[in-house]
């Protein structure tokens, strides 16, 4: 096979299924990722067609209940996770200038155990009733909460396939978290100190080392469960005495990290995309990295701010109040340190800067509501109603999703060798931008209004209806937008502009070798001497290691 | 000084929020309690502050936007700048002061609102989650009922909060923040409505099928009102004077498994107390008024009212319905 000839993403089904090549295998986890989104998107849009207005009949309430279970399940688990490992799995190696991640095979292994564990969690839809004919995919919420996943209140075995898929999912990311760890230390190329390496890579070690702290311990407590399903324990069976804050206490000692552990990957894409379309170094490299890593531990230590009306004492209130707060002080870093960067640029509003825009001005809102939540006597008023629910969607969609899009438009190029099509993915960002504020910014308001999350129906006549007919507009348009991005796809990869080596004019290693890169991603072993080797090859009048 | 503005555009926002759900909105902004209007007062401080913080990274932002897009005429690169201590030190040091300060407020709030604490001369009340209904005994005053909450105006009310099956959590939103109630565990808030009138709330943690239709009303009466309902309420069903035939029709039907009537049977407790059962405004924990209907509807098939509901629909046939009807309406 000669180099020019090669191209990964024609070769055939059966080299996908055995390859341990992490650019395959990165691409078979956003390609997955991506399907799940469209999944999860379609359960999220017949639950706004049910709330659209009040006393609906298009959903029955145990359909309605599985739905966001689901979905939330889904966004979380089989979106998020699957992207941010993909994109992991695919880069970090080409930024560090490696040849693979240090363990393929495992990593191989990783993506399967993830592959089946998704689909077990959504076979349930069909083998979910058990023998008691009872339910069908589970519908007890994304973080499950005791007792109501005891057999007593959740009989069938909907709960048992969330249980063991999320355990199976889960154990493919500590695997895929070891090899990224691993590789991130031990396989950088000559000249790459910690501190020269791309901010990207700094964040998902971060990130990397967070999933291996906080997900054994996941998978602990979904074994406790099926051991209390299956066998008769009783490690959170109210009716045998158990305490059911147990399971939260545990569950969001997971839950929390895992909100970082999704945006982390987002903060990443931004890092890289912004220096280039504004065309200056990354504003305050170190603070970064000194931001991502306490950033990883404050969220270790703040997870009952999740619990803040189970009745703990007001110490304890007092003290996850003030850890919450904390966070806010590296995240701001962040913000501040990526519009400096911006400041005095020259941008470009590509498509995929465009994305890293609406990512910093929504995570900004996110962050900021955030705070109010973590004013305890408000959280009172607004844990667990529709403001929580705008206050995530901010962050996840407004931000991670957006982060998402940002890196997708950015290295498409460099995976198919096709640049994406830039007015129709200027046009994706506008229906996207537009019908994401309609859908989840009156979401915020029904939570002033008293709507508790998670109701299949509300009631007429207590000023709820304009908010949930909005939520309901915006994600119609929504569905424009994520349509264009399909049709975008499919019509770039056959007749997208040839990308090149390096379309953007950027600075880190992956766009020195190929689009797409030779399975040996890099002819020569790179040797760098600066964060943006690129750039020091492009300017050698006046590099950048001289300043570092 | 960008504050004024702000805060007007703020009140001016959630007040027509509030006129836009009337009169039985659940507004969080439209407190009539003491427990509740000092969270409103903070949300009015925390909005200046985040809206100050908003307003000046946005403005940065867009600022940065507009100035710095570029014309497409540039020859060289920016001046590439690697980052600054002073500014850097600037904008770790001011969130840490801002982050500190709302640290204080909010440990102040928190001790001065303390949920588990009774007020002095609070009236107690004992309020248990079912799926999907509420339960609330006045133990002092030896009174069963359920969905609706009778309490004087004025007077402080400390609810003892439990739950008999999975968690639940009680929000009233006019009335104060919500806690949770969860199995083995005892949990407390206070509340004074300080108007008379009724204040809507429902379930607040996911608790199964019927979540969405787990209503609370709170019904806030001068204190006669309150004392005379007090005095009905302790009535046995037994000494009701009329007492129609369906009463030997209820007794022999599996209803008394699950519902108890003072003065007549008290095997049951998994259902709502129906000793005064027609005193109620609505059924099914607010999930319908309680009009003949409704109330017959119920009793030929609950899930046509509350799908989902534990109470199983028992086949009744019509003459069984109509004898029951006609002692279901006695139990005033
Ligand atoms: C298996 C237990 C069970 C049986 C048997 C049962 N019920 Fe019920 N009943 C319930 C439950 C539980 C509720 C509350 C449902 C809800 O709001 O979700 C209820 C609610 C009611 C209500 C509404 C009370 C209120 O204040 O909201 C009435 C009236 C009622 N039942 C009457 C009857 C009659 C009459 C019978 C016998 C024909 C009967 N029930 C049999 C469990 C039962
Ligand atoms: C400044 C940063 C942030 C602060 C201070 C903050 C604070 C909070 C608080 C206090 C809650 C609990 C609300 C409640 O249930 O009562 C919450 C919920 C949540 N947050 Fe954040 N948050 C921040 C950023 C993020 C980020 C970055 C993400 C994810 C990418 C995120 C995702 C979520 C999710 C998913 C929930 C809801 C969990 C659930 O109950 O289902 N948050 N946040
Ligand atoms: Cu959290
Ligand atoms: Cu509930």
């Amino acid at each position: 096979m000669t180099r020019e000839a090669y191209n990964p993403l024609s070769s055939k089904f059966h080299d996908w299924v055995v390859t341990v090549d992490h650019k395959k295998l990165g691409v078979m986890y956003i390609v997955t990722g991506i399907l799940y989104l469209i999944v999860a998107g379609s359960e999220a849009l017949m639950m706004r067609w049910q709330l659209a207005i009040p006393n609906n009949d298009i959903l029955s309430p145990d359909t309605f209940n599985a739905f966001f279970t689901m979905h939330g399940t889904t966004m979380i688990f089989l979106v998020g996770m699957p992207i941010l490992l993909g994109a992991a799995n695919y880069f970090i190696p080409l930024m560090i200038g490696a040849r693979d991640m240090a363990f393929p095979r495992l990593n191989a292994f990783g993506f399967w155990l993830f592959f089946f564990g998704a689909l077990l969690l959504y076979f349930s839809f069909l083998g979910g009733q058990g023998l008691s004919g009872e339910e069908g995919a589970p519908n007890v919420g994304w973080f499950a909460y005791a007792p109501l996943t005891s057999t007593t209140f959740s009989p069938g075995s909907a709960t048992d396939y969330w249980v063991i898929s999320l355990f199976v999912a889960g154990l493919g990311s500590i695997m895929t978290a070891i090899n990224l760890v691993t590789t991130i230390l031990t396989m950088r190329c000559d000249g790459m100190t910690l501190m020269k390496m791309p901010l990207f890579a700094w964040m998902m070690l971060v990130d990397a080392a967070l999933i291996l702290i906080v997900l054994p311990p996941l998978a602990v407590i979904q074994i406790m469960l099926l051991l209390d399903r299956q066998f008769g324990a009783h490690f959170f069976d109210a009716q045998a005495g158990a305490d059911p804050l147990i399971w939260q206490h545990l569950f969001w000692f997971f839950g929390h990290p895992e909100v970082y552990i999704l945006i982390i990957p987002g903060f990443a894409y931004i890092s890289e995309v912004i220096p280039v379309f504004s065309r200056k170094v990354l504003f305050g490299y170190p603070l970064m990295v000194a931001a991502t890593v306490s950033i990883g531990f404050i969220s270790l230590g703040v997870w009952a701010h999740h619990m803040f009306a189970v009745g703990l004492s007001p110490a304890v209130l007092a003290y996850f109040s003030g850890a919450t707060f904390l966070v806010g002080v590296p995240t701001g870093m962040k913000i501040f340190n990526w519009i400096a960067t911006m400041w005095g640029g020259h941008i470009r509003f590509a498509t995929p800067m465009l994305f890293a825009t609406g990512f910093v001005s929504m995570f900004v809102l996110g962050g900021l509501t955030g705070i109010m939540l973590a004013v305890v006597p408000m959280d009172w008023q607004l844990s667990d109603t529709y403001f929580v629910v705008g206050h995530f969607h901010w962050v996840l969609f407004g931000g991670l999703l957006f982060a998402i899009f940002s890196g997708f438009f950015y290295w498409f190029p460099k995976v198919t060798g096709r640049l994406l099509n830039e007015t129709l993915g200027k046009w994706q960002f506008w229906f996207l931008f537009v019908g994401f504020l309609v859908t989840f910014g009156p979401m915020h308001m029904a939570g002033f209004e008293g709507m508790p999350r998670r109701i299949y129906t509300f009631m007429p006549g207590r000023g709820l209806e304009l908010w949930n007919m909005l939520s309901s507009i915006g994600a119609a348009i929504q569905v424009v937008g994520f349509i264009l991005f399909v049709i975008n796809v499919f019509w770039s990869l056959r007749k997208g502009k040839i990308a090149g080596d390096d379309p953007w004019d950027a600075w880190t290693l992956e766009w020195s070798t190929t689009s797409p890169p030779p399975p040996w991603n890099f002819a020569e072993t790179p040797q760098i001497a600066s964060r943006r080797p690129l750039w020091d090859l492009k300017h050698p009048d006046d590099p950048d290691w001289k300043y570092e | 000084m960008g504050r004024i503005p702000l805060l007007l555009i703020l009140f001016f926002a959630t007040n027509s929020s509030i006129a836009l759900a009337g009169p039985e909105n659940l507004s969080i902004f439209d407190p009539v309690s003491p427990a509740a209007t000092p969270i409103r007062d903070l949300f009015m401080l925390v909005f200046g502050v985040i809206g100050i913080i908003f307003v000046i990274t946005e403005g940065a932002l867009i600022w940065s936007i507009i100035r710095y897009r570029a014309k497409g005429d540039e020859t060289k690169e920016p001046p590439q700048v690697y980052g600054s201590n002073p500014i850097e030190v600037a904008w770790t040091v001011i969130p840490i002061i801002i982050v500190f300060t709302l640290f204080l407020v909010t440990t102040r709030s928190i001790y001065s609102l303390d949920m588990q604490e009774a007020p002095e001369g609070a009236l107690k009340v004992k309020a248990t989650g079912h799926q999907w209904w509420w339960e609330f005994e006045y133990e002092d005053l030896g009174i069963t009922t359920a969905g609706e909450l009778h309490v004087p105006e004025g007077i402080p009310v400390f609810v003892e909060l439990r739950s008999a099956d999975v968690i639940h959590s009680f929000w009233v939103p006019r009335l104060a923040g919500k806690i949770d109630c969860i199995p083995n565990r005892e949990n407390h808030l206070w509340f004074q409505a300080d108007e008379v009138g009724t204040w809507y709330g429902q379930c607040a943690e996911f608790c199964g099928s019927q979540h969405a239709k787990m209503l609370i009303r709170v019904i806030s009466e001068k204190e006669v009102d309150f004392n005379s309902w007090v005095a009905n309420q302790q009535l046995q069903a037994a000494e009701i004077p009329t007492e129609a035939n369906g009463k030997e029709t209820f007794l022999s039907l599996a209803c008394i498994n699950c519902h108890n009537i003072q003065g007549v049977t008290t095997v049951g407790g998994f259902g709502p107390d129906l000793t005064h059962l027609m005193s109620r405004d609505t059924i099914a924990s607010g999930a319908a008024n309680n009009s003949t209907d409704n109330l017959r509807l119920w009793l030929q098939n609950p899930d046509s009212i509350k799908e989902g509901a534990l109470m199983p629909n028992m086949m009744l046939s019509d003459k069984e319905i109509d004898a029951l009807m006609e002692y279901l309406q006695t139990l005033k």
